[in-house]
């Protein structure tokens, strides 16, 4: 039969010579070469303890911003849900009552506001488009899960933590600080 | 009309013959396309409307076969009729594209800008015209003028810091409603529109003004940020109506109706007045006959829906089913008991006027 690759070898059938049927020294050349590993540099990290840095460009899960007096940014425009080619954006806008201006930037605000992350492909054109600068993605990952529902995100899962009043959390929802 | 004397008008190199008397927007609009200058305050069906806004400014490079001499400043073509032989130059004069841009800025000194909260955006004359000429930003430091708040009842909101003072809707309700109640109080920079006394809007066909104001000034209370226009389906709808012709374009979510408005042609106007009664109280698809959809222009931000043709009118054939001898395919998640939007016992558009925290509470559901 013709064969298929040229570099294709036939296998030896000869009986092993008596250094090779001790075995010895091909363990301890496997050996050597394990413990010389232990010298090299580590290519890997220790996931949970150590992480890696993003790179700047990075985008991971949305935040929906505050501003500096920790009001919602967000006006449900409507423009990140249009921008967004997986459709993934939905969102209801309500009209902001007297007594509520500290909790939104402007007159009408996102009641409700769910990104489905099972449809994102985090192409951060929702963060382009967005006129209020509210929408970014952060340096984080969007956790795992085990049932689906667990990936329809809304306001709870996604507005920043007031720096103010949890500065914290806001730190823990901005990413890692990177090592400037 | 045979008797009367056609004069030729060449507009942008392109010629037409029109009748005496008419003015150079009209003729540039039986050309049609890009030669038509854009109007903000001029509007064909109302009497008198025209010469506040500038964005029609045109160069008369000719002014007629008898007097070649062109106009010495650009005019504006709603109030300039045409004469035997005028040429006029629009998109082809660099004067008139760096005027226009220069009057759109204008326009937008004491504009809020506020588009992400405003419900005209999408469908707004100020908003395509300031993209168009690049302008959409502003060089303006100062603080912008501000108006105290009227109220004109439970149907018209008015935002009077977007307002351009085009006069439009003071004609609609002087030509359309038996009695005027609102008008343009004050003068110069504090004119402003609104009613002497606090006083509701309230004559049958004063709904109009949403419809013919240009820019985001008078909106429709019952539609006030309940959604945006280019989430919504545009369908010509009619029902029968005592008042007025009941056409209409129905803004349609799935079944729900969010919105009534007229139809409007390719320059922004209104085909057929619709009264009150179709505009604001009828907001069940069972209230209307739904002819199809609307054609919208494909440059249009409402295109972005993807609504042509039959979609959104035709339910899609459920194939598995059939597949499957009839037995229904196992649903690892219906979206609605998990997601917090779009809930289907909740009908946003049947709250009046805009909803606010009280109507999301979860105590409500």
């Amino acid at each position: 039969m013709e064969a298929l690759t040229s570099r294709s070898v036939q296998v030896s059938r000869k009986p092993m010579s008596l250094a090779e049927r001790l075995f010895l020294p091909a363990i301890l050349k496997g050996m050597g070469i394990t413990f010389s590993h232990i010298f090299k540099k580590q290519p890997t990290i220790r996931y949970p303890e150590q992480r890696r840095e993003f790179s700047p460009v990075f985008r991971g899960l949305h935040v929906l911003n505050r501003d500096e007096e920790g009001r919602e940014r967000c006006t449900a425009c409507g423009l990140c849900a249009v921008a967004c080619p997986a459709e993934a954006i939905t969102m209801e806008a309500a009209e902001r009552l007297p007594g509520e201006e500290h909790l939104y930037r402007e007159e009408k605000y996102a009641a409700k506001y769910e990104i489905n992350m099972l449809r994102c492909i985090f192409c951060g054109l929702c963060e382009e488009a967005c006129p209020k600068d509210a929408i970014y993605l952060s340096e984080t990952f969007a956790p795992a899960n085990y049932n689906r529902k667990g990936f329809i995100y809304g306001k709870d899962d996604m507005v920043i933590p007031n720096l103010k009043t949890d500065p914290e959390g806001f730190a823990k929802a901005k990413g890692s600080p990177r090592n400037n | 009309m045979s008797d009367t004397t056609l004069f030729k008008v060449t507009i942008d190199n392109i010629s037409i013959d029109v009748p005496a008397g008419t003015t150079i927007l009209n003729a540039a609009r039986m050309i049609g396309g890009d030669v038509a200058p854009p109007a903000m305050c001029y509007y064909s069906k109302l009497e008198g409307s025209g010469g506040k806004c500038r964005t029609c400014l045109v160069e008369v490079s000719k002014g007629s076969e008898k007097d070649p001499r062109p106009m010495p400043k650009l005019v504006a073509s709603c109030r300039t009729t045409v004469m035997d032989g005028m040429e006029v130059k629009n998109i082809t004069s660099p004067k008139v594209v760096d005027a226009r841009a220069g009057i759109v800025e204008f326009l937008l000194l004491n504009h809020p800008l506020d588009c992400p909260i405003c419900d005209q955006a999408g469908e707004c004359h100020l908003q395509d015209l300031s993209y168009e000429h690049g302008k959409e930003g502003t060089r303006y430091e100062f603080q912008r003028r501000t108006f105290k708040k009227h109220d004109l009842g439970k149907y018209i909101q008015l935002h009077m810091t977007r307002c351009i003072l085009c006069y439009r809707c003071v004609f609609a309700a002087d030509q359309l409603t038996g009695k005027r109640e609102h008008g343009i109080l004050d003068r110069g920079d504090h004119s402003e529109i609104a009613t002497m006394i606090e006083k509701n809007l309230q004559s049958d066909f004063i709904g109009n003004v949403i419809d013919v104001c240009p820019v985001g000034a008078l909106t429709d209370k019952t539609f006030r940020f309940k959604n945006r226009v280019w989430f919504l389906k545009p369908m010509n709808a009619h029902r029968d109506c005592p008042t007025c012709s009941g056409k209409v374009t129905l803004w349609n979510r799935g079944e729900e109706v969010f919105r009534v408005t007229a139809r409007k042609d390719q320059w922004g106007e209104v085909e057929e007045w619709i009264c009150n009664e179709c505009r604001f109280e009828k907001k069940l698809s069972s209230d209307w006959t739904i002819e199809g959809p609307r054609l919208i222009d494909r440059h249009s931000v409402i295109s972005q829906g993807h609504y042509a043709g039959t979609v959104g009118t035709n339910m899609p054939t459920e194939t598995i089913e059939a597949v499957l001898h009839g037995r229904k395919p196992k649903l690892l998640m219906d979206i609605h008991e998990v997601s917090e939007v779009n809930r289907p016992k909740i009908e946003l558009s049947k709250i009046n006027g805009p909803a606010h925290s009280n109507n999301f509470n979860p105590d409500n559901d």
